[in-house]
């Protein structure tokens, strides 16, 4: 029988288990289920493979693939194929971790806890932000969520959104306030970047905040003097999505007066893995903790005052609150917080700022080598980390297709979410790139033109 | 026994690093050329500075002072903790799914869209639904997809329902999932049988119901007999038929939620498929929908054309998307590998053992703890520790007692039909001696309650801490580490 070596019950324990219960067979313990909706034939599954047959199937459909570990990767726009240190996958391995839940018992899951306290105050370090959570599904839904805790501390209805934050994300900040009744309304902008100069008449009595994207979908890290200020006088929130990597070298979101900030945090160790499992960051100021969603972990004491964490401001939640809960978020990405908390523990506030650095420098040199290509044009001037926009001769699709045959991963087709730049394709360039690689990219759009 | 384990903060020395990087091989700019000094960081960054070695070793301290499936029995109700067959988590880090960008082109990544079509299909048959998609990645995501789905469809039909019910004995994601979505959330009582009052219901429906939001089995382990009569009511008031399928693991290969009348299922591959649950995530909520709702599915859907798979965007009546991409794909390599190899057989006996695992328990339990519904139960059942409650010792004791014997305790204090209530879910992958095993630990705690119930209040007593003040984490609030608190 198949799955068998997962199931334990033998035959003849299962028939004097039926006989301790007092039931003649399995079929007594479905009585219940009403004949109309029982399933009258076996399900039609494919037959049951063997491990070691489960597996080669596997690896079949896995080599039917292409990816970074066969191809050089300049893929990015939120999924990023950065260096994972062995340690995390060793620790993030360990099945104390892997194999638990969501830590409601404290005194037997003090690792996980006391992993997501450490956790939190590398968010609130990264950010400047006073409060963070112990996680969202993804940078997506860690927007949304912040846009609708935005909407509920203000007792506004609607959000701005940059056009430069990602396509994806301002897609989902859609599907979540359309569903609720709040309005999203796009910002315009100008040259690649946010164009403030339409903040003011954009703002009303009923915007409860603007969602800016830092390094924005194109690369450009933007100006943010006075950003804030506009909003507070106005009485609206500033959300910032950002990407952790940059912050060793940016400005801090709380340096620019942020007030929640949200973002993806794969690049924190996690594998791309075809876009999830991600990690949505969350952190906000202490004034903003009990409209907070998703779990937080505080610290304090037994009996003899020994330090130990639980799970706190549990009266948030929806298992305690139900309808009247900041949000219904339940499972989170705790195993993905786990890895981006031991990456950051492996690189510290040093390799971290390297990593964001040989990006930095890695992409700018990529960027000025393709800029100089007759037919290729970066289209807008401005501060760029790690990503740019490159304008094409053909399509990406035609362009992919041609790197491809020399085993890269070219660009991201920016043609379907910003139709006025024309053909173009958004180039990222990671810590892993070498110069041969990025040479070698350079020759391939040389000869492609 | 008891011992701290210092903050990652608290360790280290200035200077050290616990990784090696390359180093740049092209020529350096300035960083000002490329980073005005207006853009830079002042902020000190406060990271702890490791060495690999104790980096590994204080996460690997962290991990023994944590339970999971693989330390022991955690019949945790409503969450299925079943083992993680280990072959999973080599399938999902094989370098052509782990390493693969979520925007590569259709043509480079055909394995795995065949292996979502796949899984689509499998998972139809399992639920009896027609199309799936594998967006949302926890089951409340899914139910927020599954609802916004049903908002999209009566919109779509110029209907204006705003309000879903929801038993009292539901999951506390359901109303809150409710609420997020813009609904008013109408609460229906259950009966004496602990089952979806049907008058209470018929009297609730109305022109203004979306949906009811429904577990069957529900989260008394009690399979809703009456489905067929509810589902018709439902449909009879133009609403639709919500299944929350925390508790599929009851019932694959005996029953399917689309042949019950349920219109929308939300799957926890974390659950009934064993993929693990990751200390709070990640999961996967995929959803599966009837025919009429499959135009609102939240886009791309993996389609199957002559040149191969390919993901279609072209939805136009598309909720949108629920996710950044395309949800958490490393999961559902697993539950796929999980699927392929019980095969349809193992499934069905996986619930077969799952219902007599429980059934058993229950029948071991019964004469020691106060069993409110008495009669035959699917995967979990719930006890009442009402009588350890009027000696001294709650629901909430029993618990940390519990601790002392290795074991994780049930869910406590859910559903909250139930008063002092301990919802226990041994799932199918737990041999007999396990189960006597607990069964005798929760006699000698019920002893103990008779006996000394001071000494189960100050349970637990052998584990790294002891029980925590929760209400001094609140009311002391300190949710990061800092150095002038240190």
């Amino acid at each position: 029988m198949s799955g068998r070596h997962y199931l334990p019950l033998t035959d003849r324990e299962r028939g004097e288990m039926l006989a301790a219960i007092g039931a003649n067979s399995v079929e007594d313990l479905f009585s219940d289920v009403p004949a109309a909706v029982r399933l009258q034939r076996e399900m039609s599954l494919p037959p049951p493979l063997a491990e070691g047959e489960v597996l080669q199937h596997l690896k079949k459909l896995a080599a039917k693939n292409r990816h970074s570990g066969d191809c050089v990767s300049f893929l990015g726009g939120g999924v990023y194929d950065h260096f994972i240190p062995s340690v995390v996958k060793h620790i993030t391995g360990r099945s104390e971790f892997y194999t638990s839940y969501t830590p409601y018992q404290a005194e037997i899951s003090q690792g996980v806890l006391q992993a997501i306290f450490e956790y939190q105050t590398m968010i609130c370090e990264l950010t400047g932000m006073e409060v963070s959570n112990a996680s969202l599904y993804d940078g997506a839904t860690a927007l949304a969520e912040g846009a609708i805790m935005a909407c509920g501390a203000t007792c506004r209805s609607r959000v701005l959104v940059s056009r430069t934050v990602n396509p994806w994300y301002r897609q989902v900040l859609r599907t979540y306030m359309d569903s609720r009744g709040l309005v999203l309304e796009e910002l315009p902008m100008a040259e690649g970047q946010t164009d403030f100069g339409r903040l003011e008449a954009a703002l009303g009595d009923d915007v409860a905040a603007l969602i800016l994207q830092r390094p924005n979908f194109f690369g450009l890290v933007e100006d943010m003097a006075g950003v804030a200020d506009l909003l507070h006088a106005r009485g609206a929130l500033l959300i910032m999505g950002v990407d952790p990597l940059s912050l060793p070298l940016l400005q801090a979101p709380v340096e620019y007066g942020a007030d929640i900030v949200a973002g993806e945090g794969q690049s924190l160790g996690s594998p791309q893995s075809f876009g999830g499992p991600l990690l949505g960051f969350f952190a906000a100021g202490q004034k903003l903790i009990r409209r907070m969603p998703g779990r937080i972990v505080g610290e304090t004491v037994d009996k003899e005052g020994n330090r130990g964490f639980v799970l706190t401001l549990q009266a948030r939640e929806q298992h305690i609150r139900r309808e009247r809960a900041t949000s219904n978020i339940c499972s989170n990405q705790a195993l993905n917080a786990l890895a981006a908390a031991v990456y950051l523990a492996c690189l510290g506030p040093g390799g971290l700022t390297e990593v964001a650095t040989l990006c930095l420098q890695k992409a700018a040199y990529a960027r000025e080598r393709i800029a100089s290509l007759p037919g290729y044009e970066v289209p807008f001037p401005g501060v760029y980390f790690r990503e740019f926009p490159v304008r094409i001769p053909g399509t990406a699709a035609e362009l992919n297709r041609e790197l491809l045959k020399n085993n890269v991963l070219g660009g991201l087709d920016l043609a379907p979410h910003y139709p006025e730049l024309g053909n173009a394709v958004l180039l990222s360039v990671t810590e892993k790139r070498t110069r041969e690689e990025i040479d070698l990219l350079v020759r391939l759009l040389e000869g492609y033109r | 026994m008891r011992k701290t384990q210092k903050l990652l903060f608290e360790s280290g020395r200035p200077g050290r690093r616990g990784v090696s990087l390359p180093a740049l091989d092209v020529s350096a700019r300035p960083l000002e050329e490329l980073l005005p000094q207006a853009f830079r960081r002042q902020l000190p960054l406060g990271l702890p500075e490791l060495s690999e070695p104790e980096v590994v070793r204080h996460y690997t301290a962290l991990s023994t002072r944590n339970h999971g499936v693989d330390s022991g029995f955690y019949p945790l109700g409503s969450c299925t903790m079943k083992y993680n067959p280990k072959v999973n988590e080599e399938a999902a880090a094989l370098p052509g799914f782990a390493l693969v960008h979520p925007c590569q082109e259709d043509e480079t990544v055909q394995g795995i869209l065949e292996l979502l079509y796949e899984a689509e299909q499998y998972l139809k048959e399992i639920t009896g639904m027609d199309r799936i998609t594998f967006q949302p990645v926890a089951g409340a995501h899914g139910e927020l997809t599954g609802l916004m789905m049903i908002q999209a469809y009566h919109r779509w039909h110029g209907q204006n329902r705003d309000k879903v019910l929801v038993p009292d004995s539901a999951h506390g994601t359901n109303p809150a999932t409710a609420a997020m979505a813009g609904f008013e959330v109408i609460q229906v009582p259950s009966d004496q049988r602990g089952l979806v009052d049907l008058a209470a219901l018929k009297e609730a429906l109305g022109p203004d119901t979306a949906a009811l939001m429904l577990t069957n089995p529900n989260t008394l382990g009690l399979f809703e007999e009456d489905i067929l009569e509810i589902a018709a009511a439902v449909h009879a008031a133009g609403g639709l038929l919500y299944y929350d399928g925390a508790n599929l693991n009851a019932v694959m290969g005996y029953a399917r939620p689309g042949d019950m009348g349920f219109d929308v299922v939300h799957l926890n591959l974390h659950k009934t498929f064993a993929t693990p649950h990751g200390g709070g995530g990640p999961g996967s909520g995929t959803v599966g929908v009837k025919e009429k709702l499959a135009p609102f599915l939240p886009l791309p859907l993996v389609e199957r054309g002559e040149a191969g798979f390919y993901l279609d965007h072209d939805r136009p009546q598309s909720i949108g998307r629920v996710h950044s991409f395309h949800g958490n794909f490393g999961v559902v390599v697993k539950a796929y590998t999980y699927l392929r190899m019980m095969g349809a057989d193992g499934l069905k006996q996986a619930s077969a053992d799952a219902v007599l695992n429980a059934n058993y328990l229950m029948h071991r339990l019964k004469p020691i703890f106060h069993l409110p519904y008495d009669r035959v139960c699917k995967h979990e059942f719930v006890l009442s520790a009402r009588e350890q409650k009027k000696m001294g010792a709650g629901a909430g004791d029993i618990a940390k007692a519990l601790l002392d014997f290795g074991f994780h305790p049930p869910t406590v204090y859910f559903p909250l039909v139930v008063t002092e209530a301990l919802m226990v879910e041994p799932t199918e992958t737990e041999s007999r001696e396990t189960l006597d095993s607990f069964a005798e630990a929760m006699a000698e705690i019920a002893r103990l309650v008779r006996e000394d119930p001071e000494r189960v209040k100050e349970a637990p007593h052998t584990t790294v801490v002891g029980r925590l003040d929760e209400a001094r984490a609140v009311r002391q609030l300190r949710v990061r580490w800092s150095k002038e608190e240190a």
